[in-house]
């Protein structure tokens, strides 16, 4: 029997909705806390997700605090992001082997893995979107992104706690999560009935739901979702307007700005790191001492490396002031060109995990309000 | 009539193209006609900038000579151009070898000759600088692209 | 599944793998220079147009883009002309006949063939350049009737590094093309033009009205022909350059080859000048 509409179910259900992913053959991820951050890993029980925290973030910082109330989603996003999962940093391509024979080339088996994330933010959520137009859309397409992104099940969760550098409002990603998930859950209640209201958004969403303990829910268990999120997204910590960012930052491409940020910015690459959409990759041969057994993998890769743009001799963008301004024009104004979308979805994890604490959003108006004068 | 056909000569060359005819004239005067066979040397480097050279017909080599190397040609020039920037400025001394690749028909300018009337009329000096200088910005921004080895490997 | 339709197109096939194919011929054509002619165990979808690249891998070393530079009418005589500066390209260089390469490709936006009919086609290639454009030559001249002039204007550093020497001078002998070659430094032993790619420019006779022009060499090389070719006269929409970038994965997917809002290997790597002209104008773009 399905179930449509709106739903409520409490922590029982939660954790009963764990165990009936991982029962259908699903790797169950979720947030759960390790090296003193909320990260994304496989759990297996309710216990193991990150009750009773929450994350302090600021430009270049992250602290986790207790909370005095056991909200078992109550921070906003810490250093992963879900392309971990789906589009991880390191992926067998090929391998051959080198015989009397001649040469064979055996390409690296697809992955068979169906990933369940539990807790995909509204700006996550566009995020997975977005690699999607990416990797699936150009014409040609990453087949092991493809396949594991066709196996997805997805709980949503809509924020109640808005991040010092959250700006999904701004990037109309967020708070409230809208786009492809299975499950969305709004989390309600404190101590007392702790309770999470659940929209179903696709048939297997459905399917799940039903076989869950749950109850209707009320036109106050409505309303006081409703009322979450519209506190979070009063409460966002950054803001950017993005509505003229292609012609603002394609105009001002020799902008002083630029050393400005330069002399900042160590080009660590934390930022192409935590950044949901960034998908830059490069390859990697390896072979063992005789030549016989050989292999190519996909890595992670940053545009902020001296080697991305090497050809003959040298780096096209040999300058980090080059590189800074790649990354932030490719993210805020040619991304639009390549896919139609916007690259950044207002996380804020550039900001939080920048060392330094360059803030995109500080960057933008910066160069926005020099035109003014 | 050799003046004339001289004259004529220097209108229908590129480098004195617009000129006008009262500074033809002036410059005619200080012009002949040229030969050379093919492998001579219309100059050496060193050697006095006395005269200079509108080229008819035929081809040009500029070389340097570099020891251990020889004679390097680092351009050629043919019909139309001119050969011989040097003797302009001071030192009037040639900075490098010409040699003529093919037969080489050219007018030849006498440079003191020349010099003297543009010292005497500043008008027609004008007209000679703004001609020489904007060959020698062609070849200055041609030379850099040379210097740039953009053919090598560099790393 | 939470959502209904994700890619457009096959999924299965996966873009990085290589095939197979063996190294036919092998020929020194300059210094560090080499040219492959290679043939793929599997020749279905070798065929190519002008302009287009293939991915090269020396198993175990590491894989390139390399331009096709032969002729586009022969698909099962792949002919790669290869500059040994990495580890990669000294690697493939040093093949012999029978051994393997893996093979990607053809990628890549080619020379926009179908627009030189009934045109004047002006080319001019630096250095290596002329190697990705040898394939439209082969093609022009066989069907000639379908062009107006052709003139080839080829610069490169000194007589010794001249790419396709017999070849040029055979085609030089034809009398439907116009041909000069011009070198950045010669010994005395040469007789041809001694000057940069450019100054050929305002000596060749070609009516700009009626001319596309095919650019392609080192990077400065190009961007100082253009403003030639637009000096003479040339609309921007008549300029076609090839662009070369770090190319790691040639579909699209890896990022490296951006030149601004475009990818040099999907989009391009042969653009169209007006596409390109504000993101060449900006250093480190």
């Amino acid at each position: 029997m399905e179930t449509s509409g709106t739903v409520v179910i409490t922590l029982e259900g939660l954790e009963s909705l764990i165990g009936l992913l991982k029962r259908r053959g699903y790797r169950v991820i979720g947030p759960t806390v390790r090296d003193q951050a909320i990260i994304y890993d496989e759990i297996a029980a309710l216990a193991e997700l990150p009750r009773g925290w929450t994350d302090e973030q600021q430009g270049g910082h992250y602290r986790l605090v207790p909370r005095d109330d056991d909200t078992v989603f109550g921070y906003a996003v810490g250093p992963h992001s879900w392309k971990k999962f789906l589009h991880p940093p390191t992926e067998l391509l090929w391998t051959a082997e080198r015989t009397e024979k001649g040469l064979r080339v055996t390409p690296a088996p697809l992955p068979d893995e169906r990933f369940a994330f539990i807790g995909v933010r509204g700006c996550d959520l566009h995020a997975i979107a977005i690699q999607d137009r990416v990797l699936t859309h150009g014409g040609k397409i990453d087949p092991h992104y493809l396949a594991r992104r066709e196996a997805l099940f997805v709980v949503a969760v809509n924020c109640a706690v808005a991040g010092a550098t959250c700006f999904c409002v701004s990037m109309q990603t967020g708070p409230k999560a809208t786009g492809a998930y299975d499950l969305a859950l709004t989390e309600l209640g404190r101590d007392e009935d702790h309770r999470f209201v659940v929209e179903a958004g696709s048939e297997a969403g459905r399917a799940v739901l039903a076989e869950l303990p749950h109850r209707a829910a009320t036109e106050k268990d409505i309303a006081e979702a409703e009322a979450v999120v519209s506190a979070t997204a009063a409460n966002m910590g950054r803001s950017m307007r993005s509505d003229d960012l292609h012609e603002l930052l394609l105009r001002n491409l020799n902008h002083p700005r630029w050393d400005e940020v330069a002399a900042r910015c160590l080009t660590c690459g934390n930022c192409t790191m935590v950044c949901p959409t960034c998908f830059c990759t490069t390859v990697e041969d390896a072979t063992d001492l005789a030549g016989h057994r050989i292999s190519r993998s996909q890595r992670w890769d940053s545009c902020f490396t001296m080697d991305f743009s090497f050809i003959h001799g040298g780096s096209v963008r040999a300058s980090p002031r080059s590189r800074y301004r790649q990354w932030m024009t490719h993210k805020l104004a040619t991304w639009q060109d390549q896919f139609g979308t916007m690259g950044c979805v207002g996380c804020g994890r550039c900001i939080t995990w920048c060392p330094v604490g360059i803030d995109i959003t500080e960057e933008v108006a910066a160069i926005r309000d020099s035109e003014q004068h | 009539m050799e003046i004339e056909g001289l004259e004529r000569i220097l209108r229908e060359h590129s480098f004195f193209a617009g000129l006008g005819d009262a500074f033809l004239a002036l410059v005619s005067g200080c012009a002949r006609n040229v030969r050379f066979e093919a492998g001579h040397y219309l100059f050496h480097e060193g050697e006095p900038a006395n005269e200079f050279y509108l080229l008819r017909h035929g081809r040009v080599a500029l070389e340097l000579h570099a020891p251990g190397r020889g004679p390097i040609t680092f351009q050629t020039l043919g019909e139309g151009e001119i050969v011989g920037v040097s003797w302009l400025i001071p030192p009037y001394r040639w900075a490098y070898d010409a040699r003529a690749l093919t037969l080489v028909r050219a007018i030849g300018v006498d440079a003191a000759c020349l010099r003297q009337k543009c010292e005497a009329d500043h008008d027609l000096g004008y007209e000679m600088m703004k001609r020489v200088t904007s060959v020698l910005i062609q070849r200055l921004q041609t030379t850099r692209l040379q210097i740039l080895d953009v053919y090598g490997t560099h790393s | 599944m939470s959502t209904a339709r994700i890619a457009d197109t096959d999924g299965t096939t996966d873009p990085m793998v290589p095939r197979l194919a063996r190294i036919a011929r092998r020929r020194r054509d300059g210094p560090q220079v080499w040219t492959l002619e290679i043939e793929a165990e599997d020749s279905a979808g070798a065929a190519f147009a002008p302009g287009q690249f293939n991915m090269l891998t020396a198993f175990g070393v590491g894989e390139v883009p390399i331009s096709l530079s032969g002729d586009p009418a022969e698909p099962d005589r792949l002919v790669h002309t290869i500059r040994a500066v990495g580890p990669v390209s000294t690697a493939l260089a040093r093949l012999g006949p029978g051994e393997t390469v893996g093979l990607r490709g053809p990628f890549g936006v080619g020379w926009p063939m179908a627009e030189l009919a009934g045109h004047d086609v002006l080319i001019v290639a630096g250095g290596l350049g002329l190697a990705p454009l040898r394939p439209v030559l082969y093609r022009l001249l066989a069907e000639r009737a379908r062009y107006g002039k052709v003139v080839l204007l080829y610069g490169t550093r000194s007589p010794q590094e001249i790419l396709f020497r017999r070849e040029i001078e055979s085609w030089r002998r034809r009398l439907d093309i116009d041909i000069e070659v011009t070198v950045d430094h010669a010994l005395g032993d040469w007789h041809g033009h001694v000057g940069v790619v450019t100054t050929l420019i305002p000596r060749a006779s070609f009516d700009p009205a009626h001319t596309v022009a095919l650019v392609c060499g080192p990077e400065v090389m190009m961007r100082f022909a253009v403003a030639a070719l637009r000096d003479a006269g040339l609309p921007d929409t008549a300029l076609f350059l090839s662009m070369e970038r770090n190319m790691k994965c040639a579909v699209g997917l890896c990022g490296h080859c951006q030149i601004g809002p475009v990818f040099a290997c999907r989009d391009g790597p042969v653009f169209r000048f007006d596409r390109l002209r504000n993101v060449l104008a900006v250093k480190e773009i």
